[in-house]
Parts: C-alpha cells; structure tokens; sequence
C-alpha cells in the first residue's frame, strides 16, 4: 500500500530508485529469504518423504513418537492455560488501572524473554532438583517435579510466561475504560464487565497471543532439555525426540516428526497472518514484534 | 451499585497511599495479587534461587568457575557468532524490510508471512534441517563443499544458525518505522535538489537508525541465549565451536552445580544489560518517532 504513495509510477526519477536496483533489491531479499528459511523448510518435508510414505507413517506411529506426541500435547495444554488465565489478568491490572510501579511490572513480566532457555530450565533444577534447595524435601514426601512432568510443565510455562500478556496489555490500553466505566455504572458486575465488554474487544488478541504462546510451548527445546532426562517413553517431547532419532542417525524418522513440528508452525503462521489481515485493527498495534 | 456509592471512598484510600489513581473498576486487588504471585513463582523466586547460589560460591569461586580456558572460549564463541549473525541480520533485514514496504510484487503478502517462520518453527527442527542442509552431501553443502567452505560443524554454522534465528527481530523492528515515515522529507529533500542516494543516506537511513540498531540488538540478544538449532550444527568442539548454553548443560550433566552456577549466573547479567540497553534504544526509537 504505502508502495504505490512514495513511487508514484510516473516521472519524478528521484523519489524512486532505478528500476535496476529495485530488481537486484526484490532479487536479493528473496534470495536470502528463500535461502535461508524456505530451503531448510523444503528440506523437512523432503527428507521425511525421502523413503515413501510407508516409512514416513511408520515412523509417527511408532510407540516412542506417539507417546512424545501425547506428551507435547499434554504439556501444551496446562501450559497454555496457565499463561492464558496470567495474561488476562495482568493485563487487566495493567491496563485499565494506574499504579506505582507499573512500568517495572511490565519489564518483570518480559523478563522470561531475555533469559537463554537453557537457564529457564536450569532454574528449576536448583530449585527441585536433587541437590537443590527443595530437592531432599521433595525426595522425602515421594514427589517428582525434575525429569517428570511438572518440571517440563513449568520450563514451559516459564518460556511462553510473555506471550499473552504482552500481546492484550498494549490492546487494551489502546482501548482504554470507558467502555467498562459505562458498564460498571450501569450496575454489571466485575464478572459481567469482563465477559460482555471487555473479552468480545480483545477477543482476536487473545487468540493471537495464544497461538503464538502454543506454537512455543510445543516447540520448546532448550528449557524441557534440561529438565526432562530425556527418558524414552516417559518424558520425551517430541522435539526431544527428534533430537534422540537424529543423534541415532535414524533420520527418516527424525524428519518425520519434526515435518509434524514444521506443519504445527506452517499452520501458526497461517492463522497468525489471516488474523493480522483480517481484524489487524483489532490486533495491538505493536503485535507485529 | 455498591460501586458507585464507594466511589469517594476509594479515593480516601488512595489520598493516604497513593498507590493508584481511583477507578470504578472493580478487580485490581484481585489481578494484580494474582500477577504477583504468579510472577514471583514462576520467574522471580527461581531466578533469584540461581543469583543466590552464584552467591553462595563467593567471588573466589565464582570468578574461578568462569575464567577457566574453556569457559572464556565457550564466551568467545558465542559472543563472536551472535555478532557476526546480528551484522548479517542487520543488512538483509533492512533489505528484507525495505523491499517489503517500499515495492510490490508477486506473492509479496505470503513473503511478508513467512519472515515470521523462525518464530513459529521449533529450534530443534531449524537446527536439524540446517544441518542436513549444510552438511557434506546437503543441497547447499554439496556446492560449498569444492569450494573448500566448510560450514556444518564449524563456527560458520554456528553463525548461520543464529542468522536464521534473529532474522525477523530486524525485519519486524524496522519495517513499522520505515511504514510511518512520511514521504514529505523526502520530497522536500528532492525538491532541494538531493539525489536519490543522498535521500537515502541524509533522510532516510538516521530515521530508521534507532530501530535497525534495535532490532539488531535484539537478534544479537536472542542468539547469544540460543541453544536448540545450534547444537546440531555447531559440531560442539571445546574451544572452537562449543556455545556457552551448551557448556551450562554439560556442566549439570557432570553434576558441576558450582560451576553451571556461575556460568549461568554471568549469562544471565549479560541478557539483564542487553535488556536495559534494549530498552534505551527504544526509548530513543519513540522519542525519535515523535519528534
């Protein structure tokens, strides 16, 4: 859109670049683009295809690949939740309300971001595991949380912990409080305010938050690496498993799992763009990163 | 009703602490006690058990763990590989960006779409598609290969690992800005008789410098923490192409608490002063934007 206001298609030579640059710059950028994220994409498909679809769906039905699956899947969905029912909250006290300290809440809320997976993980088996702070506490009361599914379930929460939150908290102070201030006054409770006011304005950032939110929470690595043991079967997501397949050198089953992985994210990205195009005024405006 | 008859009250409350502005709006003991506690469980309390660890090692300790031979090369490494890839990032993003606000063509919508796909697609699929890519008898590989460029299991797979990883930080950072500059500058800088170069280099370019420089620092940001698609292809040589997450992991698995700890600990003070520089930087990018 704004291509057409700033090179107008006729004569003033110098507000546009010769045509023999635009090209040789719509070439390059597609070049690398295509070099360096559609190659690689291509390559998952080809390669779990490589060998027939036989061996392809062999390899996803095979024991350890569906219990991984089950357990991503399982992950995911406490996870998401979790952070979803945080988000909306946060995002409420911060943006219909004024307090002291608010920016430095938001700055806490980002923090997870910043902080390498590998160390998200990582905290929680100094903190559960067994030579860590609560780790003989937890030995003697029989509870697992490290290389078990409360351990893969809080580094996951703790690397998508962001994602919601900063998608609704810039949406709903673009949107103010009027809305709910009409409300209130009209006599409906917190509970009515929220369902019938405020999540139908929010409802297309909640969905983009979340999408984004599960697409990393499936997709994590470093964070479950540290806290899963990687116990086949038992505590193997499943890009644990495509770890496990690949260092086997089975790479056929390697890649089919993760084409599964890779069509997780090819269907993020279709649902994230359709939303951005269809209600991108219903999006937070700084949504797009 | 109650809310609205205790809605002086309120603001009695409010005139002693001035914690908050008043407001009718019911819910923000509630929301906020919950983001508190939330917070505090899941991120604040086990960092600050990592930090109190560190502690617990006292500086002798700590400052031994983190200047052995292979832990400052492990620094190096990452260090020098997330830069070169944030370099990268910084010239094709902006051309990335560039194309995708200023021209039109074919299929520039789906273009647009998948810049996003390092976001969207799991590290350990990017790590091992990229090595399977790169690697000797690979579709790129196989071309390098005679060429007597080695990239997979070298410091050169590292980087294009890291490149793949931080391309949409840049692309997404710039192309907003570059979206709302208003195309009058660059009009009254032609009618001023500047050539197109110029428009670029005077008007254009320290427009979007503040956000070019911030997405490249986030990109930088991001890989220096990054540890799934690098693993594969890195090759993990102590020394010459092993990252520090790596040598965090390594250390656990050797039961080394002490000395993941401190790495770990150091690390974490990098992101901190990246965040706060990050933060800068976009304060400078809205200001910029502003005025």
């Amino acid at each position: 859109m704004p291509a057409e206001t700033i090179a107008p298609s006729g004569g003033r030579p110098a507000l546009r670049e010769p045509l023999w640059l635009r090209l040789s710059l719509i070439g390059g950028a597609l070049t690398f683009l295509a070099v360096f994220l559609l190659l690689p994409l291509i390559l998952v498909f080809v390669q779990a295809l490589g060998h027939g679809v036989e061996a392809y769906w062999d390899a996803l039905v095979e024991q350890d690949a569906v219990s991984a699956i089950q357990l991503t899947v399982l992950v995911a969905a406490i996870a998401v939740p979790l952070n979803l029912v945080f988000g909306v909250a946060a995002s409420w006290c911060i943006a219909k309300f004024e307090f002291r300290g608010k920016s430095l809440l938001i700055t806490l809320i980002d923090l997870p971001f910043s902080v390498s997976p590998v160390i998200s993980g990582m905290v929680y088996v100094l903190l559960f595991g067994l030579n860590g702070w609560l780790g003989p506490w937890l030995i003697d009361h029989n509870i697992k949380i490290i290389f078990a599914l409360p351990g893969l379930v809080l580094a996951t929460v703790f690397v998508t912990f962001p994602f919601v939150a900063r998608e609704l908290i810039p949406l709903m102070q673009e949107q103010g409080t009027e809305e709910e201030e009409a409300a209130v006054v009209l006599g409906a409770s917190g509970w009515q305010v929220f369902r019938r006011v405020t999540l139908p304005n929010i409802k297309w950032g909640l969905l983009y938050g979340v999408l984004l939110c599960n697409a990393r929470a499936m997709g994590e690595f470093g964070a479950v690496s540290v806290v899963s043991g990687h116990i086949r079967g038992m505590t193997n997501t499943m890009p644990l498993h495509v770890e496990i397949l690949y260092n086997e050198y089975n790479f056929v089953a390697a890649f089919a799992v993760a084409s599964l992985l890779a069509l997780l994210a090819l269907v993020t990205l279709v649902v994230k763009s359709l939303l951005e195009w269809r209600y991108g005024d219903e999006l937070a405006a700084s949504a797009r990163h | 009703m109650t809310d609205i008859s205790l809605r002086s009250a309120p603001q009695m409350r409010v005139g002693r602490w001035s914690l908050r502005k008043p407001s009718v709006l019911p819910g923000f003991g509630l929301t906020l006690g919950f983001t508190l506690c939330y917070l505090s469980l899941i991120v604040l309390i086990p960092l600050a058990g990592l930090i109190l660890a560190a502690a617990g090692l006292g500086w002798s300790g700590f400052w031994s763990a983190v200047t052995t031979p292979r832990v400052l090369a492990a620094f190096r490494v990452s260090f020098g590989t997330s830069m070169i890839a944030a370099l990268i990032n910084a010239v094709f993003g902006l051309m990335v960006a560039w194309v995708l606000v200023r021209y039109s063509f074919p299929g520039k919508k789906i273009v647009d779409a998948i810049v996003d796909l390092p976001f969207a697609l799991p590290t350990a699929v990017a790590g091992i598609a990229l090595t399977a890519l790169y690697s000797r008898n690979g579709w790129i590989g196989s071309w390098l290969e005679p060429m007597g460029i080695k990239v997979a299991f070298t410091p050169i797979g590292i980087i294009v690992a890291l490149t793949f990883i931080g391309l949409p930080f840049v692309v997404r950072t710039v192309q907003p800005v570059l979206q709302d500059l208003a195309p009058e500058e660059e009009e009254a800088a032609v009618s001023l008789g500047a050539t197109r170069w110029q428009t670029f280099c005077r008007v254009i370019f320290p427009a979007i410098l503040p956000a070019l420089m911030t997405g490249t620092a986030l990109a930088f940001a991001r890989a220096v923490g990054e540890f799934g698609s690098v693993i594969f292809i890195a090759g993990n040589m102590p020394g010459i192409s092993e990252i520090i997450p790596l040598l965090i992991i390594i250390k656990l698995e050797q039961f080394d608490y002490a000395g993941a700890t401190a790495i770990a600990t150091l690390m974490l003070m990098v992101s901190f002063a990246m965040l706060l520089a990050i933060n800068m930087l976009q304060a400078w990018m809205r200001s910029r934007h502003a005025g």
